[in-house]
């Protein structure tokens, strides 16, 4: 089991566990984590599963494709550290991954 | 008597929503001999399959191993075509007026364009809602829509002689700046950044005025605005250094795709549980006789928001709706494969 700490806009923390496998947007609904929308259900269409990943992970994910990119254009308030959960696999890697919510999904 | 009633069209069947679920009951309905009209908010039809996911492969459609949702859509229009239904788009359902009785149901429903129709059954096909454009969470945006904030452009002229600024990287955000670029007075295009998702050619031609010094390209993100009495006199803007500045403009038109919100559905006085309409089981019909509810809309025990659900759900429902439609004639269940007379129907 992989461990995710979801923070929200006024700093509360969740962390949950994530099966290897699934996308980081999976184990937020799967765990019922507030701020997190998921209304294309992850066919990378809406970009209402919105966070921001902590600095300290930025670099240690794989980077976005231009279609994620594309569809952060639908996201407000996006930042560097923007990304969509539903294109962030969970694997041993990312154990222990921090993502920020947003105050709103748009 | 001086005012000029538009034409209202006489259907069978009204339904509301061309998704997947919208579709197939023109064929369950169709086989039933009820005619029906569709209408939907999106410029074509296919609902969510189209508008979100075409290219994505569904796995659980029976009979398909594997189908895109464009596939999808593709195949039941034609599987729909020998029942001719008539399509509206870009219509939403402004209102709701029940003029029958419950044993005989007639509606008279307007659409916000100002069509009319007169239905005996109404089937409410509409998914998560209507796709409707997003707004962004700018504070005390609200007081500025309809004077100086807009989601879609309806006249050009409303926007003659002001400074524009179009918000966005797709191709509304592109072919608006460009349109409105001839009649504004300056149109100011903002983005989160250089890269752009909208066909090259307007790309290219964006680049163009800019270079031209015919139009603005900005790089950032509206936080603020600022103006008084809903009329805009400019917007704050986080740049891309992360540094906020001010940029004036009197008109705004943000372009950040669509969302899915239930819409008027909620004011027509239909029984909801959690914005989704509540049905019985055996023919999906909601609290108002004649009003039937079908596929991701609606809820009952043990409810899967599944299109093959839907597909189960309009067939039923379409039982009930021949009820109301032909009440004094008797319904004989009969197979595609066997009935000549379902056949017939079919053009097969």
């Amino acid at each position: 089991m992989v461990q995710i700490t979801f923070i929200d806009a006024a700093g509360q923390s969740l962390t949950v566990e994530g099966e290897a496998g699934a996308t980081v947007m999976e184990t937020a609904l799967k765990n019922e984590v507030p701020g997190i929308e998921a209304e294309c259900g992850g066919a990378c269409a809406c970009a209402t599963c919105h966070v921001y990943v902590d600095e300290s992970w930025a670099d240690r994910i794989p980077a976005a494709q231009p279609m994620e990119e594309d569809m952060l254009d639908f996201a407000f308030d996006v930042r560097p550290t923007s990304r969509l959960s539903c294109q962030i696999r969970v694997t041993a890697e990312v154990d222990g991954l921090v993502v920020n919510t947003p105050e709103r999904q748009g | 008597m001086d005012q000029v009633s538009p034409e209202i069209i006489k259907t069978d069947a009204l339904i509301v929503g061309a998704g997947p679920v919208g579709l197939f009951a023109v064929f369950e309905l169709g086989l039933l001999d009820i005619k029906a009209h569709v209408l939907d908010i999106l410029p074509m039809a296919g609902g969510q399959c189209a508008e979100l996911y075409p290219e994505k492969p569904i796995y659980d459609i029976p009979g398909f191993p594997t189908i895109t949702g464009q596939g999808l859509v593709d195949n039941l229009l034609q599987q729909i075509a020998p029942f001719s239904p008539s399509f509206h788009f870009n219509e939403m359902v402004a209102q709701v007026e029940p003029i029958g009785t419950p044993e005989a149901p007639l509606f008279r429903v307007t659409t916000d364009n100002e069509l009319v129709f007169e239905t005996k059954v109404l089937l409410i096909a509409a998914g998560g809602g209507s796709f409707q454009p997003k707004k962004p969470p700018i504070p005390g945006i609200d007081a500025y829509e309809g004077t100086s904030v807009f989601y879609a452009v309806r006249k050009m002229e409303t926007f003659r002689g002001r400074h524009v600024l179009v918000v966005g990287g797709g191709d509304s955000a592109l072919d608006w700046a460009l349109n409105l670029q001839k009649v504004a007075s300056r149109v100011t295009l903002m983005h989160r950044r250089d890269a752009f998702r909208a066909a090259p050619h307007s790309v290219n031609a964006m680049r163009e005025l800019v270079r031209e010094k015919q139009m603005d390209f900005v790089l950032g993100q509206v936080t603020g605005l600022k103006g008084e009495g809903g009329m805009l006199s400019g917007a704050i803007v986080r740049g891309e250094d992360g540094m906020s500045f001010d940029l004036a403009c009197d008109a705004m038109l943000p372009f950040f795709g669509l969302t899915m919100k239930l819409g008027p559905i909620a004011d027509w006085g239909l029984n909801l549980h959690e914005n989704l309409i509540t049905v019985g089981t055996e023919t999906f019909e909601t609290s108002a006789p004649g009003v039937f509810a079908v596929g991701d809309i609606n809820t009952y025990p043990g409810k899967l928001k599944l299109i093959l659900s839907g597909f189960h759900e309009v067939a039923l429902a379409a039982q009930k709706a021949h009820r109301y439609v032909y009440p004094d004639k008797k319904l004989t269940f009969q197979y595609t494969t066997s009935s000549s007379s379902l056949q017939k129907k079919l053009g097969v």
